[in-house]
């Protein structure tokens, strides 16, 4: 079957077939930001936008996307530049692996809450699994990032 | 992984309900747990056009679409405002925002997963669910029922109600040891617990709140409730943590009951 959505803002068309997940989809077009860690909703690394809101790519049905507005971390380089420069700033990457999907959660964490506290910063990564990081870091890096964000702090 | 031949997003819920009679067809809602059940089915049948992701307040309390988002329970202002933001602290722990995105009230209701906080919490307040054939029935029932091929299309909450959940979890996101539900309604209290690991059961019903409050009662009721074993915990340990949780979801709903109180004075 054939779907067409929109994909970072170009509207793309692909054959899929009926079992296929976004996950996949999304790999065939060329977004390798998306990976696969463990394919049971629990990692947070296949997380793109759906619509604006924070998904996990692995359990959405590619036929569900039909006319749907996906966002990948290839469509949000200038966003990303940022929270990186945040995330290498405070130390809060090691192995990489499971940035793209935790970057994504991020920015729809700013758009939720862009004032969140240490808590919320927690709760809202709650699944984004890192196994290099041990979360302090990465909340440093996410504090700085909403802080610049929101022009508290200069760049 | 699950297989499916044809995918089918539904234009009607007659058309959904005429597809999903055959038995090589399934419905598909937030397709969380669904894909990794390894079954091969000819049709999945998509209900996500159909509009029944709405919460809507009713004049006895709230109805929601079955297709209505766990993160949309856990954020929605009338609905949290209505029960002491119940919905927002019990559906936090699960997974993370993404998951949280994705899965449906629907979906957790008719799967009648043990482990469900959503069920328990449900079963609590006492909600009804709405099938597009049978017509209106009191989860209490639906959750002792085999699965059938009728679809859920709406939940109902009645309001006026105070609830606690308070749950165990051998970590922050995992699925719960042993989740318990209490809700303060005008008929009483009523107690759920949950994960036991066998599906959601009321524990009490219309509890009078001297008895609620009286550990010796709950641990008896406790006693009464039959637990199990599994990976996460034994049945020895989840029939000893269970009258506390029972205990503090009572006094959650006093809490809360209290909190509001003290705002209307304000």
């Amino acid at each position: 079957m054939n779907v067409e959505f929109m994909l970072n803002g170009r509207k793309v068309s692909a054959l899929i077939e009926a079992d296929d997940s976004l996950y996949t989809v999304l790999r065939a077009l060329g977004m390798y930001s998306v990976k696969c860690g463990c394919e049971t909703t629990n990692c947070g690394l296949c997380t793109v936008h759906m619509d604006g809101k924070a998904v996990l790519s692995c359990s959405v049905p590619a036929a569900r996307c039909a006319g749907h507005e996906i966002t990948t971390l290839e469509g949000m380089q200038d966003e990303a530049k940022l929270l990186g420069s945040c995330l290498a700033g405070e130390g809060a990457e090691q192995c990489g692996f499971c940035a793209p999907g935790m970057m994504m959660n991020v920015f729809a964490l700013a758009k939720e809450n862009p004032h969140a506290t240490d808590d919320e910063i927690d709760a809202f990564l709650a699944g984004n699994l890192c196994r290099c990081s041990g979360y302090v870091s990465q909340r440093r890096a996410v504090k700085k990032y909403l802080s610049i964000k929101a022009g508290e702090v200069c760049v | 992984m699950a297989k499916y031949k044809n995918y089918v997003l539904a234009r009607s819920i007659e058309e959904a309900y005429e597809l999903n009679q055959k038995k090589s067809s399934v419905i598909v809602a937030g397709n969380m747990w669904l894909r990794m059940c390894g079954m091969n089915k000819q049709t999945a049948v998509d209900l996500s056009l159909l509009g029944l992701d709405r919460i809507e307040k009713t004049q006895d309390g709230f109805v929601v679409g079955a297709m209505t988002t766990l993160r949309a329970l856990e954020t929605d202002t009338a609905l949290n405002d209505a029960f002491g933001s119940v919905f927002a602290r019990a559906l936090a722990p699960i997974v993370g925002t993404q998951f949280r995105s994705t899965a449906t009230v629907g979906g957790s209701v008719y799967s009648r997963f043990g482990f469900s906080d959503v069920s328990a919490l449900l079963l609590a307040l006492d909600a009804e669910v709405v099938l597009h054939q049978r017509g209106v029935v009191k989860l209490s029932e639906y959750q002792l029922e085999a699965w059938d091929r009728d679809i859920i299309t709406h939940i109902r909450i009645p309001g006026g109600q105070r609830a606690s959940v308070q749950s165990v979890r051998v970590s922050g996101t995992d699925i719960p040891t042993l989740v318990c539900a209490a809700a303060k309604s005008e008929k009483g209290i009523r107690i759920v617990l949950g994960a036991r690991p066998a599906r959601a059961v009321i524990a009490a019903d219309g509890l009078k709140l001297v008895d609620a409050q009286n550990i010796h009662i709950i641990e008896e009721i406790a006693g009464r409730t039959a637990f199990g074993t599994n990976l996460r915990a034994g049945e020895a340990y989840r029939r000893r943590i269970a009258p506390v949780l029972m205990a503090r979801a009572v006094k959650g709903c006093m809490e809360c009951e209290a909190k509001e109180a003290a705002e209307d004075e304000c």
